[in-house]
């Protein structure tokens, strides 16, 4: 594991298009088959978890990213011949904000998005 | 040292499913201590899986994932009492290699 | 016919109300969100309920006259005292009290009398809401839910307690008698089940599975430090696994036992298939029918039914040849004058209360208006704690949290400890005085108006407005999040988003706010004691925009 390999310039893209840009995505094409699973509203902001699933075939690559945080991009997997395009993590988000699941499928790039409220709570039936 | 990572591997028809928690700080770098100090950013920023001796996952992590970072991913194959093993490493250098047996 | 019917009158018609024939083969008794009131009391229900988007002019967004058109229920009738706010107070002297774990116990005996087999439901929010169920840490709910006969229940406020309060009373006190069933509530770290997602029971020889749904928001409505390492949310896709997982099992009815608000309900029902029935509460609406929700396996039934212990829903279904072929349902009004006190549960109530009532019958103040708290944006209650708030915290405006429960008060009546306690008694009663600034404060209002009246129910969080005190505004919930609120006024001057204003409030979530003031029923005692008569005073209502016509609203 060399820490070089790190892609230090995606972690700190400050827009969307630049992190889009950093990882070579361009502007991804929106896509069905990428399908994020995340709450409608946050219970916990900082840990709030984001699942993926990509039901393109060959996916090798899949990101995820919170656009309204300071680096918006949360974590980045490749995935081998043999693994399943899915994974699930947990991330921590400031405000509400659309969550981005970029994946990248024989060569080609896609992305799908999801909004998830981070409210301030404290209300009752 | 870090404490150690919890690590399942379940295998069901013919997929192996693997959940880990680490154990992380993970600080961004841009919170401040109550003295108003900045409190350096301190994250996992790489993660390797392997099944035996295969890369199974790898990953790179920024500071937006949550403190004791969780994962879960699945890979066609596996089987009872096969190994696997996590290993991360921190934008100090600090790292960890974790594993267990499939059940 | 005149507005009311004589008691005598109201005696014969109970007849009539409660002489409900069976029908089918497999009965369900529902009850839910008593919120811990052992004794019968009033509760006025509401006179605003709107409805955004689909939801306009749709079970349960009606009131009023509406209301009873919609479900056909005669002006003037028992019904129609129950279920509406319409002449309450005139009414309620009429009918009198509604509630009361002893004539509730009465009537689920009847029930289950000439239902044989029939199951007791109880979708939560059971333990909270009274003094004695704090002061018990929720042990004479515990035991006054076994000794009613309670079969399965779901959980919300019941959290507040503490993950391991409530762990200890499904391992201890509930063994062998009552399920908690939650197919949502899962560990923080790898998302184990904390409870069963459902039991299957059999009833008449046919499998029935009591599928449970827990508050989804618990976490977010109430402090997440009692429950730390639970996680919740609507969790569609492992609710479709419960049901398919349940009938793969052999269940030839499926119901969940939801305590998700009906608007949600109405949302799920219409995207997971295989369920025939949610027995619903958390939104406190009392429906005297189901909407029926196509989804694309068929139809599912929503109910919900109403608040502090006022109905019991009888839910009858003709099973045949595997499956569901035919229903009836009703929502029976608890009447307490109509329904004798089954000396057991009332023995068992005496007992319970014995050693608090010093406490809970020390006089505070007589109103001298009605008392009550539902409504969308506020209740005389809710103004009552605000202006005890401001006055004795000394400050600007105050924030009183839009909870559903609390019980009614005639005009004349006098207020003990214990109907301010029906009002506040929660685990987390702190008081709070902060500097805000006007731009929090608007804030704070987008927040949970959008919660109210977010156009896609899984949004929701199904309390009510937070009630202002001092402040003044105009609200349009058909905007957008960030757009609802405007105009926000404070004694005749505008709010300044730059400017801060003392702001007290109660019940807040965080962690840091422990113990953060004295407990609300202390500052409100205090100044009901130095008004000895509370005058009945104006509602600080906001103005409201873009709800002209809408049914969910009468004033
Ligand atoms: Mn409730
Ligand atoms: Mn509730």
């Amino acid at each position: 594991l060399a820490q070089a390999a790190w892609n230090k310039e995606a972690f700190e893209a400050k827009s969307l298009d630049a992190a889009f840009g950093v990882i070579g995505a361009g502007k991804p094409a929106e896509s069905g088959d990428v399908v994020i699973t995340a709450p409608d509203i946050a219970e916990n902001g900082a840990v709030v978890p984001v699942g993926v699933v990509s039901n393109i075939p060959k996916t090798e690559y899949i990101a995820i990213m919170i656009e309204k945080n300071p680096n918006m991009l949360a974590a980045s997997f490749t995935i081998p011949d043999g693994t399943v395009a899915e994974v699930q993590t947990r991330v921590k988000m400031g405000q509400t904000s659309d969550v981005y699941a970029v994946v990248k499928a024989d060569g080609k790039f896609y992305m799908s998005k999801k909004e998830v409220k981070v409210t301030l709570g404290g209300c009752g039936g | 040292m870090a404490s150690p990572m919890r690590i399942r591997a379940a295998a069901k028809d013919g997929v192996t499913e693997v959940r880990v928690l680490m154990s992380h700080v993970m600080e961004t770098g841009q919170r401040k201590d109550s003295s108003g100090a900045v409190i350096p950013a301190h994250f996992i920023t790489e993660l390797t899986a392997k099944h035996n001796d295969k890369v199974v996952l790898s990953a790179e992590f920024g500071p937006s994932v949550s403190t004791n970072p969780y994962l879960a991913f699945k890979f066609n194959g596996g089987a009872k009492g096969d190994k696997v093993a996590v290993t991360w490493v921190d934008n100090k250098g600090e790292t960890r290699t974790d594993e267990v047996q499939i059940a | 016919m005149t507005l009311h019917s004589s008691f005598a009158r109201a005696e014969k018609a109970a007849e009539a109300l409660y002489d409900m024939p069976k029908f089918g083969n497999v009965s369900l008794l529902h009850m839910t969100d008593c919120h811990a009131q052992l004794l019968p009391i009033y509760f006025r229900e509401p006179n605003v309920n709107l409805g955004v988007g689909g939801m306009v002019g749709n079970a349960p967004h009606i009131v009023g006259e509406r209301f009873l058109k919609h479900f056909g229920i005669k002006p003037g009738s028992i019904e129609a005292h129950a279920f509406t706010y319409l002449d309450f107070v005139e009414a309620a002297k009429t009918y009198g009290k509604v509630g009361g774990f002893a004539h509730l116990s009465t009537l689920v005996k009847k029930m289950k009398a000439s239902r044989p087999g029939a199951l007791l439901l109880d979708g939560g929010d059971t333990w909270q809401g009274s003094g004695t169920a704090l002061w018990t840490n929720a042990q004479d709910m515990v035991d006054a839910c076994k000794l009613l006969g309670v079969d399965v229940m779901t959980l919300h406020w019941e959290s507040s307690y503490g993950a391991d309060r409530v762990k200890e009373i499904e391992e201890k006190d509930f063994a062998g008698q009552i399920d908690i069933v939650a197919q949502n509530v899962k560990t923080t770290d790898f998302e184990d089940p904390v409870f069963k997602p459902y039991v299957i029971k059999n009833i008449n020889g046919v499998p029935v599975a009591i599928v449970g749904q827990a508050f989804p928001y618990t976490p977010i409505a109430n402090p997440r430090w009692q429950t730390p390492d639970w996680s919740f949310g609507i969790q569609e896709q492992g609710m479709q696994e419960a049901v398919n997982a349940a009938r793969a099992e052999g269940a030839q009815v499926v119901v969940v036992l939801s305590h998700n608000g009906m608007d949600v309900d109405l949302k799920l029902a219409s995207r997971v298939t295989g369920i025939d029935a949610i027995f619903g509460g958390h939104t406190h609406d009392g429906m005297p029918a189901p909407t029926v929700v196509e989804n694309a396996g068929g139809k599912t039934l929503v109910t919900n039914a109403g608040s502090n212990g006022k109905f019991l829903g009888v839910m009858d279904f003709d099973v045949k040849n595997g499956k569901v072929v035919d229903f009836r349902y009703k929502l029976l009004p608890v009447l307490a004058n109509l329904l004798p006190a089954d000396p057991e549960m009332a023995a068992f109530i005496d007992k319970t209360r014995a050693p608090f009532l010093e406490k809970l019958t020390e006089k505070l103040a007589v109103t001298e208006g009605l008392l009550y708290r539902r409504g969308n944006f506020n209740g005389s209650w809710d103004q009552l704690i605000v202006d005890a708030l401001i006055a004795e915290k000394d400050a600007e405006l105050a924030f009183s949290p839009g909870f559903r429960w609390g019980t009614s008060l005639l005009p004349g009546d006098t207020i003990t400890m214990e109907h301010l306690l029906d009002q506040t008694a929660i685990t987390y009663p702190w008081t709070t005085l902060t500097e805000m600034s006007g731009e929090m404060i608007k804030t704070v209002l987008e927040d949970v108006a959008d919660n109210l009246f977010n156009p896609d129910p899984y949004y929701q969080q199904g309390g009510d407005m937070v009630r202002v005190g001092g402040l003044q505004y105009t609200c349009d919930p058909t905007a957008t999040m960030g757009k609802r609120i405007d105009n926000m006024m404070l004694k005749g001057k505008r709010i300044e988003p730059g400017k801060t204003y003392k702001v007290a409030g109660w019940a807040p979530v965080s962690e840091e706010a422990k113990d953060s003031g004295p407990a609300v029923w202390d500052v409100v005692a205090n100044y009901l004691r130095s008004q000895k008569v509370v005058t009945q005073r104006a509602l600080n209502l906001p103005t409201l925009k873009g709800m002209d016509g809408n049914p969910g609203v009468a004033v």
